[in-house]
């Protein structure tokens, strides 16, 4: 069975020339140059006046007072602002949050008060001055005990909170979303299992480390115009959610404009809003002034999202020919003190959580929990790196057990077009038995490798992996394309140009359908003022959904130049074609007519008028066969999920029998992108996502003391990978089997390569030393211990 | 305090506080905004300009001790024209976001200056100061190493 499409996009005809090619990016040489400008190398002026955040030191406190006339009274302050100024909810997904705390702090660094001031220092001086008095309260740390039937209620108004309707907040609980799947009859599959494997994994937080920390300045001009510089992911989002938060001051969405130039890095870190509230805010009580507030690396750390923690608790069952049965995923998160995003990745989790497999029995609980550590959000991979660590060490152990091997077992039940999605929607088209067998190829699965060094030994693993966007059903993108006089292009569009290379893509889409070079084609980071919506650059979703929204503006703006020919030459639209930048004609080979000779200025006829006039277009995409109303008990029923990218991981690496320290000597990731609109962008977030991945294994985690107080937040205590803390080879592999509704088949790739790493390495140390790590990361120190206890044993 | 000192070829004389940071002093007083503020402890390395051709990191530097220096940015590197390196760097789709490519731009330079023909031991020693969140590095290592001439194990 085929998966239908309300949409088919359009392919070219005959060979592509700019789609499928490697161009340079078109923001190459800015980035090259030092002419790349982030929002903290725009200057504003001697007006500029910087803001600094009084934090909670607790984890969970009630705040009694606050006494900011110290403050106030400081050299150089010119505005102190706490919670009374701002009694103002937001919230993503849900609206759990408040500006500055209220009556109680949940997180040690939550916001409490803020200090603007006309120098940084005098900001941070006068921040010193504020004291707060706090009846401290015993914070729950872990996520299971703060589901205990005693557990202090972290947000006992929980029922009362606004969220999106596919969530379901368990009143009296810290229990914010519950996402359920019950599909077949997992208690019968399980009773007629031939084999059946049951074990827990813990994956702890992780930060992003986006090397530019968050920044943002905003101005309450005199016209009460709120202007926003910040470093985020998603423009139009923060411009909704600061127009929302603070509409009790009499904004609406035409009076805030969101302005986002490149921005270093985001991996998820800079979705949704996090400190840029607090700037937007403070800016509104300072008419007339900028003020810049810039997280330091320690606030980056601690207070930004951070990627959740999960307990997973695993039961699958197998026939004796290796076919899997049933599936029982139970996931507790730990998503931190508020949840108004991180909710949606445990949503996406749950919706999942049987990975790539089919699957005719599913039992699929993902708890999102409240806990009073710093709020959870989303992540690059957004739930599926954290779930696949355990369920494809599982898929290892399970094939050992009944004595299969790990790559025919997944051969053998990888899901596959047509099958039966856990929530009753059938798979996309795709490339998982393909990336596989690549895989498995390129690291020799099957030969085994002796090491020369007879104190280390050599093992293999692989793991597959699989991921949807996580979106809201109607998540639209939208572009604008106006040509210019010489031919050449400027689009419009709102995604984000994070560094993935987003903005050459788009680049190639309208030059594929207008035969403009991509040299002569500008596309840059957006304003909310000027440029069309784009809900935000998350989910791996803009190549698709925001590349459909170019391509559709470009069959339009084609559409008009051969109307102008046709009313002047009188060809007929469906004989012309555009080619070297100029319009063709096939019933008259003579013809050709320049695009930059008429796309501004139009065409003179005979008499002497004129037709036609500047072309100009625009395209918009909204995936109009998705719902989330799904049966809150079965998650039956909706569509959520628009397709999933699926891809494998394998590794060849070598370990250290007294030291355990690993080496990877090989790595090779397949993915499927459906359609490689650049294929070395794809190379690259395989590169960048494969060793993201590998650090969140091999070295990284966040420590918090038994107060809630994050102890390494500094790339001193937080190691994340240097040149040398990369493989030995990596193995890019790209996969092309089309989405039917891509662009040019395109399908998204950017978080994806970084979800299998971490099960990847867990399988090919238990390969090399027959010792099975359940926990992350799997540290040189963690190895070396199981060595040791094995060898005790 | 009275500071002068040569910025990208450039004589610059200011008067700077005991505790000014170069680094703040570059991009605040001066203007050049390509040493960007990553961590400012010196764990990061975006904040890295070359003084009198050595790599510094600038946020670990007092202003007042470059009294009398000559400082480097990516900026006047690319004042004449880019480098061969530059160029590989485009080429090869070396840096994503771009944030910490100023940084890894002149700690490769250096390493270039010193020793034109690196290995790929030399390429990751000269870049394990700079930390780069997108690329994986590869490809920043694989531009350092043809442009200079193709390296030697």
């Amino acid at each position: 069975m085929t998966t239908e499409f309300p949409f088919e996009a359009e392919t070219a005809d005959g060979d592509l020339t700019s789609v499928g090619t490697s161009a340079v990016r078109i923001d190459g040489l800015d980035k090259i140059s030092g002419a790349a400008q982030f929002v903290d190398d725009i200057d504003f002026g001697p007006g500029l006046l910087y803001a600094a955040i009084v934090e909670s030191p607790y984890a969970y406190a009630r705040i009694l007072s606050i006494d900011t006339a110290e403050a106030e009274a400081a050299k150089g302050v010119v505005r102190v602002a706490t919670g009374k100024d701002f009694p103002y909810k937001f919230g993503m997904y849900m609206e759990d949050r408040y500006i500055f705390a209220q009556d109680y702090v949940r997180f040690v660094g939550e916001q409490v008060a803020g200090v603007v001031a006309r120098s940084h220092r005098e900001a941070v001086q006068a921040a010193k001055l504020i004291s707060v008095e706090y009846e401290v309260l015993t914070p729950l740390l872990d996520p299971r005990s703060a589901v205990a039937d005693d557990a202090d209620l972290i947000h006992p108004d929980l029922d009362d909170y606004t969220h999106v309707p596919w969530f379901f907040p368990q009143a009296d609980t810290n229990i914010a979303h519950w996402r359920k799947i019950r599909k077949g009859d997992t208690k019968k599959a399980f009773a007629e299992a031939d084999y059946i494997l049951e074990d827990t994994y813990r994956v702890p937080r992780y930060a992003h480390c986006a090397i530019e920390p968050h920044v943002t300045v905003s101005k309450l001009d005199y016209a009460d115009r709120l202007t926003v510089w910040t470093a985020s992911q998603s423009p139009h989002t923060q411009r909704h959610l600061f127009a929302e938060a603070l509409a009790p001051l009499g904004f609406s969405h035409k009076d805030v404009r969101v302005i986002t130039p490149y921005v270093g890095g985001g991996f998820g870190g800079k979705a949704g809003v996090s400190m840029e509230i607090l700037g937007a805010a403070m800016a509104t009580l300072v008419k007339g002034r900028p003020v810049k507030l810039r997280w330091t690396r320690e606030q980056e750390f601690y207070n930004t999202y951070q990627r959740q923690g999960v307990v997973a608790e695993l039961k699958v069952g197998v026939k004796n020919d290796g076919t899997i049965t049933a599936v029982e995923h139970k996931l507790y998160w730990d998503a931190g003190a508020y949840v108004e995003y991180g909710a949606n990745v445990v949503n996406a989790a749950g919706l999942s959580a049987t990975g790539p497999y089919r699957v005719p029995n599913i039992t699929n609980d993902s708890l999102c929990i409240y806990t009073n550590l710093p709020p959870g959000g989303p992540y690059r991979g957004f739930g599926y790196s954290e779930f696949h660590f355990g369920l494809e060490s599982h898929m290892d152990r399970i094939a050992e057990a009944i004595g299969m091997d790990a790559v025919e077992f997944r051969r053998k039940n990888a899901i596959v077009e047509g099958d039966e999605l856990a929530y009753g929607a059938h798979m996309n088209p795709s490339g998982m038995i393909e990336a596989i067998d690549r895989t498995a190829a390129a690291i020799d699965w099957g030969v085994e490798e002796k090491s020369d060094n007879p104190n280390t030994v050599i093992g293999k693993g692989i793991a597959l992996f699989w991921k949807a966007p996580a979106m809201p059903p109607n998540s639209s993108s939208a572009s604008f394309l106006k040509f210019n006089e010489d031919g050449s292009i400027n689009i419009s569009v709102s995604g984000m140009e994070l560094g993935q290379g987003y903005l050459t893509v788009m680049a190639q889409i309208a030059s594929e359908v207008l035969s403009v070079p991509v040299g002569k084609i500008r596309v840059e980071t957006p304003d909310t003022d000027r440029n069309p919506y784009e809900w935000q650059t998350v989910a791996s979703h803009v190549t698709w959904s925001s590349g459909l929204a170019v391509e559709k503006a470009a069959i339009e703006a084609r559409g008009k130049i051969f109307d102008v020919i046709h009313q002047v030459y009188g060809y007929e639209d469906d004989s012309l074609y555009l080619e070297d930048e100029a319009v063709k004609c096939k019933t008259d080979p003579e013809f050709s007519k320049p695009l930059r000779e008429f796309v501004i200025d139009g065409i003179q006829t005979e008499d002497g008028t004129w037709r036609g006039g500047p072309i100009i277009a625009s395209g918009k995409f909204m995936p109009e066969f998705t719902n989330a109303n799904s049966d809150p008990e079965t998650g039956q029923g909706g569509h959520p999920n628009v397709h999933y990218t699926v891809g494998a991981t394998g590794v060849v690496l070598e370990i250290d029998k007294d030291t355990g320290r690993i080496w990877v000597r090989k790595a090779a990731l397949a993915v499927d992108a459906g359609r490689a609109i650049n294929p070395d962008l794809v190379n690259g977030q395989i590169t960048g996502g494969l060793v993201q991945g590998l650090a969140t294994v091999l070295y990284e985690d966040m420590r918090f003391d038994e107060g809630g107080k994050m102890m390494n937040p500094t790339f001193t205590d937080y190691k994340i990978p240097t040149a040398f803390d990369i493989p030995d080879e990596i193995i890019p592999i790209i996969v092309e089997v089309p989405q039917p509704d891509g662009p040019f088949g395109a399908r998204g790739v950017g978080e994806h390569t970084m979800i299998g790493a971490a099960p990847v390495i867990a399988n090919a140390v238990y390969n090399a030393l027959g010792v099975r790590i359940t926990s992350m990361p799997i540290t040189q120190e963690k190895v070396a211990m199981a060595i040791f206890e094995k060898s005790e044993n | 305090m009275d500071l002068k000192l040569k910025v990208n070829g450039e004589d610059w004389a200011l008067d700077v506080a005991p505790a000014d940071v170069l680094l703040d002093v570059l991009r605040e007083r001066i203007g050049v905004k390509s040493p960007k503020i990553g961590c400012e402890r010196g764990d990061c390395g975006s904040c890295t300009i070359l003084m009198d051709g050595r790599t510094v990191r600038s946020c670990l530097v007092l202003a007042i001790e470059v009294d009398g220096h000559e400082i480097t940015t990516v900026e006047g590197i690319s004042y004449e024209g880019f480098s061969e390196l530059q160029n590989l760097f485009l080429q090869n789709n070396s840096f994503q976001c771009g944030f910490c490519a100023p940084g890894i731009v002149l700690a490769a330079t250096e390493l270039l200056d010193h020793n034109p023909n690196p290995t790929r031991h030399d390429v990751q020693e000269a870049l394990a100061g700079n930390l780069c969140r997108c690329t994986g590095y590869e490809p920043i290592i694989e531009a350092v190493l043809a442009a200079g001439d193709g390296g030697s194990e």
